[in-house]
């Protein structure tokens, strides 16, 4: 079971470390991470997907309230968030196939980034869904290479308390 | 007022109210002991080794329920420290760890002595500073002291460059600290406590499994009341021992690996188990999934990341057990059923009687096991004796023949099994509790690890009793290696008389004893003891007894092996 966490932790040297060092330790498993700054100058977000059962998920969840840098853990529900994703990825483009390449791009609205003789750089922002099929679309053209930020999000407009931290403390 | 960085540093631990820190000068923590020569009203404890220093500090906080204080340098100094942060990380003792660093300007470039200390003990700090501007010092102090003793205890860490040390700032100690990612829980949820209490009023069969939380929450007298309010039969922990009066009649003994079979007994077939403060270590547990079949669990911890971490809590209550423990007293008061309980205390009773602790007595070669009888008894009534103890056989001897009724007079290392922890932690023990007489129960291969702070003990007039069980062997590790690996054994040979413990605690300027008989025992430990002087006691005893009971790793806690004779060849 994967799940997306959102954490907000003080903007100050380590922390990150902290954090990842926390999840090495304790054996749970980061499958993507994204670390950048928010609203706030003195705050900064990660985004951490992670694999696990619910049981650990909760353990997690403490463990990272126990670390004193750690300001906020909120789960990214489905449906109550909205997940995006940016991937670059050069394609090989011989001049034959450009134009069937760049129309498969115009349908998940991915943008030329760059444009060279025998390759194409596509920028691609979506759901990590879409940039999952977007990969697997251009893959046989020849994937010369590929970068993805990993996942950020954000609880959707429409909650009340935007992010509000998931009750943890029991009782 | 304006000082340097030093100076703050020592300001800040005086308004913490800091009576002794432990440490080692060198290099890159220069400008602190300049300041300490400068003067200063906490006592400094020089010991040999910084590992010493740590272990000091942690038995100084272990007696006296504060914060304890260990500075080390840079590099190797602080690399030594790493054992005993592990080790009061494991059994959440408050620990402040003060640094040096090299020069904030080399920082990074493998400058003689440097090493990132604060990256190395990560994962065993609550939280720890590279302190990179001398302003924050009184700031970060405050902090340490702060995260080291709230929530659940444990050790925090330092790091201030030379250079920050010796820059000037305008000092003045804050009331506050501003760490708004810290927030321990402050109550536990009333609503929680009383479906607790009711829990706990239905049950026939409870037991209440207390664990060192108890200590470092400072609520062995609320336990004391709660247990004799519900008349609930009580188990503690290694971490726990002494935090419920041993000679009280509501106490059930020690669960775990070598507990008495009949403790093990009564934590596994009770019907709810009130865990307060203890985290179902495996050493308590066994085999998880055949601990206490059937048991509801009430779980009582300021720590929220062990409930349910091993076992399932059906009823969580999260928060300072002090409170917690008190209103579930006024509770039992109120809602306990007389007698209700009565049976099963009998049914744990006649557990006890059918299943005494035992040893072979025969044969010409002092037992171990009669070592730790004759200190009980030499020391039975007295309420000035604090024990100390290494890893191993002895420690294990130590925790099953001692009767103590006293809080915070059993200090050992548990969750990280540190050999050498006796004789430092029985040193600062002393520090926090002059008038007490201090007794480390020690192994002969824990004795050869920190032997060295005998000097410390002499020199700084913190005199100390040390009881070496010498076996001749790494014992436990031979009990191991004699059930479970076909009697190979390897590697554990450490010999009785090499080195001469008595000789070698003379060179130190302390008194020494060897002792091969129960007579010549009684003597030397009443002698040792009556002393007022730093003492070793080596008692050389039977190598071929087995620490029984035992629950042989990754079996269930009601398989365990109550006594088995060991008939195994011992070369002396």
């Amino acid at each position: 079971m994967r799940h997306t966490l959102s954490v907000l932790v003080e903007n100050k040297p380590g922390a990150l470390t902290r954090i990842t060092s926390m999840f090495a330790r304790r054996n749970f498993n980061i499958e993507s991470l994204a670390v950048g700054p928010t609203e706030r100058h003195d705050v900064s977000r990660i985004t951490l997907r992670v694999d696990c059962e619910t049981l650990p998920l909760e353990q997690i969840e403490k463990q990272m309230h126990k670390l004193v840098n750690v300001l906020r853990v909120s789960e990214l529900t489905p449906g109550e968030s909205i997940e995006r994703e940016l991937a670059l990825l050069k394609v090989a483009a011989a001049p034959g196939t450009r134009a069937e390449l760049m129309a498969l791009g115009d349908v998940f609205n991915a943008r030329v980034a760059d444009l060279g003789p025998d390759a194409i750089v596509f920028e691609l922002t979506g759901s990590p869904e879409e940039v999952d099929s977007f990969e697997e679309l251009v893959r046989p053209h020849g994937l010369q290479e590929l970068v993805r930020t990993g996942r950020i999000g954000l609880g959707r407009a429409n909650r009340p308390k935007p992010n509000r931290p998931r009750q943890h403390v029991l009782a | 007022m304006r000082m340097n960085g030093a100076d703050a540093v020592l300001r800040s631990l005086e308004a913490e109210g800091v009576e002794v820190m432990f440490g080692l000068p060198g290099g890159a923590i220069l400008p602190l002991y300049d300041a300490i020569a400068r003067g200063t009203s906490v006592r400094h404890v020089l010991a040999r080794h910084e590992q010493g220093a740590g272990h000091m500090a942690e038995g100084y906080a272990r007696a006296s329920g504060r914060v304890g204080v260990a500075i080390a340098t840079s590099g190797p100094g602080a690399t030594n420290l790493v054992t005993p942060i592990a080790d009061a990380w494991m059994d959440s003792t408050p620990l402040v760890c003060i640094t040096g660093q090299v020069r904030s300007n080399l920082i990074g470039t493998d400058a003689f002595q440097e090493c990132d200390i604060t990256g190395i003990t990560i994962p065993i700090v609550k939280h720890s500073w590279l302190v990179q501007d001398v302003e924050e010092i009184p700031h970060v102090i405050k902090a340490a002291f702060h995260v080291a003793q709230t929530g659940r205890c444990g050790p925090v860490l330092v790091d201030i460059p030379r250079d920050v040390q010796e820059a000037e700032l305008d000092f003045s100690y804050p009331d506050d600290v501003s760490l708004p990612g810290w927030k321990p829980p402050r109550r536990g949820h009333t609503r929680q406590i009383e479906a607790s209490a009711q829990a706990i009023v239905a049950a026939e069969r409870p037991i209440l499994y207390v664990g060192g939380g108890v200590l470092n929450a400072h609520a062995t007298d609320e336990l004391l009341a709660f247990a004799e309010a519900g008349r609930l039969p009580v188990v503690t922990t290694l971490m726990a021992k002494s935090a419920f009066p041993e000679s009280h009649e509501l106490h059930a003994g020690w669960p775990g690996m070598h507990g008495p079979k009949w403790s093990n007994w009564a934590l596994n077939k009770a019907e709810l188990i009130v865990a307060v403060g203890s985290r179902f270590d495996d050493r308590v547990t066994g085999k998880v999934s055949a601990f206490a079949p059937g048991a509801t669990v009430v779980h009582l911890d300021v720590d929220a990341a062990e409930i349910s971490k091993i076992r399932h809590a059906d009823l969580p209550v999260v928060g300072p057990l002090k409170p917690i423990l008190a209103a579930l007293a006024s509770a039992m008061a109120e809602h306990a059923k007389p007698g209700r309980t009565d049976a099963w205390l009998r049914q744990i009773a006649d557990w006890r009687e059918e299943f005494p602790l035992r040893y072979r007595r025969e044969g010409e070669l002092l037992k171990p096991q009669r070592v730790l009888e004759a200190l009980q008894e030499l020391t039975a009534g007295r309420d000035d004796v604090i024990w100390t103890t290494g890893v191993g056989q002895h420690q294990m001897w130590a925790m099953q023949y001692l009767r103590l009724d006293r809080p915070r007079t059993f200090i050992t290392s548990g969750g990280l099994g540190t050999m050498g922890y006796g004789i430092p932690a029985a040193i600062g023990a002393k520090a926090a509790r002059p008038d007490a007489t201090v007794v480390c129960v020690d192994g002969d291969g824990c004795f050869q690890m920190t032997q060295q702070e005998l000097a410390t003990s002499v020199l700084e007039e913190l005199p100390i009793v040390v009881v070496v069980v010498n076996n001749g062997y790494l014992g436990m590790v031979r009990q191991w290696q004699d059930m479970f690996f076909n009697e190979r054994f390897s590697q554990i040979r450490l010999t009785q008389s090499l080195p001469d413990y008595a000789g070698l605690a003379r060179a130190y300027g302390a008194l020494g004893f060897t002792v091969e008989s129960e007579d010549e025992l009684e003597d030397a430990l009443a002698q040792a003891l009556a002393s007022g002087r730093t003492a070793v006691v080596d008692a050389r005893v039977d190598p071929r007894e087995h620490c029984f009971p035992m629950i042989p790793a990754g079996a269930a806690a009601l398989d365990l092996v109550e006594f088995e004779d060991d008939t195994s060849e011992v070369t002396l």
